[in-house]
């Protein structure tokens, strides 16, 4: 279990001068739903093609299913399912005779080949569609249409590269949806890369924040949130419906308590950051004083906030490094 | 063994969808349709001159009815092999142009790519399966004409003939693969269709028109005036000029299939006076015409050969990003 599957060891490409990802080391163990999140350009695209022998790392090494992707990527291929980011079918074919093609490829024998196929496109839900031309596909159907692609070579590890772009909402909750069921009932590894928090937050495991070709934290996300704005998460605010006068007598009572770390005080409104979550016990403590509370906020650090944080320092760059075709 | 035959059937795999795809499209249909109509032209004007050329015992070669059926003409139409020589380049161009760079357009290459298949595969088979496509069209069209002499004319064909006759469509093929790598290879390095197809075109037209028009003026500004130079000198200077000439792959070509079509030509470079005396005007054997044309037969390979290395060089290491 606690074997990586994906295993990146120092791995860097530069472009130029232009380092687009900058010794990146990194562990996705079998079973697990991995996202990498990170903004347009931050070098997502090149470590996955440097997963699958796509393209050459400047240094450092890639793993994958035990097999070095620079030296052998046919071997890492025949266990890796890869859906780029803007997938193209042949228009000229159906979708089924495009799923075959790839079938085919893949050393599938050709007498359970069209079965598998239409196994296949009943999991993505495009039965009703499969004999139409991928011409006429919209794009959340060309979308599950690759997810099926991906999933006819019974693969190990599945990476898809920014899925969710372009669809609509619903689509990308059924979208996700699927991708979590298959991996639970299949046991598939997935590595997925978004610069959409929430679609990541929705599915993953883990996550791997991204930025100019370094991956500045990775875990899930309460472990990132905790990293990021220190062990005492739980901030609660209470808001009175009268003024707190100056020297309030229940402040050093209130200090007493183990959990709190900080109290601030403005005019009606109280911020308590706690070790633990004691919004309870806090709100019962103020009503049993006698103190009339009119509203109780708790701030639950989401991705957003950690994407807001790691990301706030780079917005100005990332115009510059925007992907020329999206 | 058993790996082997693992590794080989992505390749047909590859090589039966690419020539499905050949076979379904509209470029090709309209080519076919070109050869086709130009195939019949000359056909029809060779067979209404056929009488004439074969009734003239002064032209050694009045006994090949096939071979001038192929190349005989009243001058309305060029012979079926002139045409050709146009046409090849047109068909390989057009097969070849937007290879790679369409499928890398349209993100199916990366996909492809991101399955268990070696690279040069893939150029392999966009390779092998248009120059099947154009193989099997070219013989379609001598056995067509072979038959439909024997049936028209009841003549019977000579075993040198036919060997005469295939030769033309081995050197044609190789003359439409060279065209064909050399566009595969643009397809490769210029990512819009149109760009490649474009370069393709102006290096076909460099070569079968300016290029020796190149060659005239560098010569004439370089060559000293022949009345002062020896016979020998002349010599080497026609040399030098028909070899500078034949750089360009149209030159072999024709070279080639001349030679093979008209057997009584003995020489595609100058012929002193010594050389012709006591010469008798007649034809050459098969293997001799072969012997004469296999430079040019060589040179076509190698330049097919070069472009298509260059390709693999270009796409093997190459990344790719939709």
């Amino acid at each position: 279990m606690k074997d990586p599957i994906i295993q990146l060891k120092g791995l860097s490409k530069n472009y130029g001068s232009v380092k687009a990802v900058d010794d990146l080391n990194l562990d996705v163990y079998k079973g697990e739903i991995f996202g990498l999140l990170g903004p347009n350009g931050a070098g997502k695209t090149t470590t996955i093609l440097m997963m699958l022998g796509l393209t050459d790392p400047s240094s450092g090494t890639a793993h994958v299913c035990g097999h070095n992707a620079t030296n052998s990527p046919i071997a890492v291929k025949k266990k890796v399912g890869y859906m780029p980011d803007s997938v193209g079918f042949y228009d000229n074919m159906t979708a089924l005779e495009n799923l075959m093609y790839i079938g085919r490829l893949n050393g599938l024998p050709e007498n359970e080949l069209e079965a598998r196929a239409l196994n296949i496109l009943e999991i993505v839900g495009l039965t009703a569609d499969s004999h139409k031309k991928t011409s006429a596909y919209s794009r959340g159907m060309k979308q599950r249409l690759g997810l099926a692609d991906v999933l006819i070579k019974n693969p190990d590890v599945i990476i898809l590269d920014e899925p969710t772009l372009g669809i609509d909402p619903t689509g990308v909750r059924d979208f996700l949806a699927l991708i979590k069921q298959l991996s639970r009932q299949q046991g598939l590894t997935v590595l997925l890369s978004s610069h959409h928090l929430h679609h990541v937050q929705q599915v993953c495991d883990r996550v791997g924040i991204f930025v100019n070709g370094k991956l500045l934290a990775q875990g899930d996300i309460s472990t990132l949130s905790g990293k990021l704005f220190g062990t005492d998460g739980h901030v609660t605010a209470i808001t009175l419906d009268q003024a707190i006068p100056q020297a309030w007598p229940l402040e050093p009572e209130l200090k007493q308590w183990e959990a709190i770390t900080q109290l601030t005080i403005n005019q009606n409104e109280l911020e308590f950051t706690c070790s633990s979550n004691i919004t309870a016990a806090l709100v019962r403590f103020l009503v049993e004083k006698g103190y009339d509370v009119i509203g109780v906020h708790q701030k639950n650090y989401g991705l957003d906030d950690i994407y807001q944080k790691y990301f706030e320092s780079n917005s100005i760059e990332n115009t510059s490094y925007e992907k020329s075709i999206e | 063994m058993k790996s082997q035959s693992n590794d080989a059937r992505p390749f047909s795999v590859m090589v039966n969808k690419e020539i499905a795809d050949h076979i379904r499209s509209w470029r090709f249909i309209i080519l076919i349709a070109l050869i086709v109509l130009t195939f019949i032209a000359s056909m029809y004007v060779s067979l209404a001159n056929i009488k004439q050329a074969t009734g003239n015992t002064k032209d050694p070669n009045h006994v090949f009815l096939y071979l001038k059926l192929l190349t005989t003409t009243d001058n309305s139409v060029p012979p079926f092999h002139v045409f050709l020589s146009f046409l090849a380049p047109l068909l390989g161009i057009s097969l070849g142009f937007d290879a790679i760079n369409s499928e890398q357009n349209s993100g199916t290459l990366t996909r492809l790519m991101a399955q268990p298949i070696y690279r040069d595969n893939l150029l392999l088979a966009k390779f092998v399966s248009a120059l099947v496509v154009v193989s099997s069209l070219f013989l379609t069209l001598a056995l067509l004409m072979i038959g439909g002499g024997l049936v028209i004319t009841g003549v019977r064909v000579e075993p040198q003939e036919l060997l005469r006759i295939f030769g033309f469509i081995v050197i044609t093929i190789a003359y439409v693969a060279f065209w064909l790598s050399l566009s595969i290879m643009l397809s490769i390095q210029f990512r819009q269709a149109a760009t490649s197809a474009l370069t393709a075109i102006g290096i076909w037209l460099f070569f079968t028109i300016f290029y020796q028009i190149v060659i005239n003026l560098a010569v004439k500004s370089f060559l000293p005036d022949p009345s002062f130079l020896t016979q020998e000198q002349v010599i080497s200077y026609n040399n030098l000029i028909l070899n500078l000439q034949r750089i360009a792959p149209s030159q072999l070509y024709s070279d080639a299939i001349t030679t093979l079509l008209i057997p009584s030509v003995r020489s595609l470079g100058p012929v002193t006076m010594e050389q012709m005396a006591r010469a008798i005007p007649s034809v050459l054997p098969f293997k001799e015409s072969v012997l004469i044309v296999w430079p040019q037969v060589s040179g076509l390979l190698a330049s097919t050969v070069s472009c298509f290395a260059l390709a693999y060089y270009l796409f093997m290491r190459r990344e790719i990003r939709s």
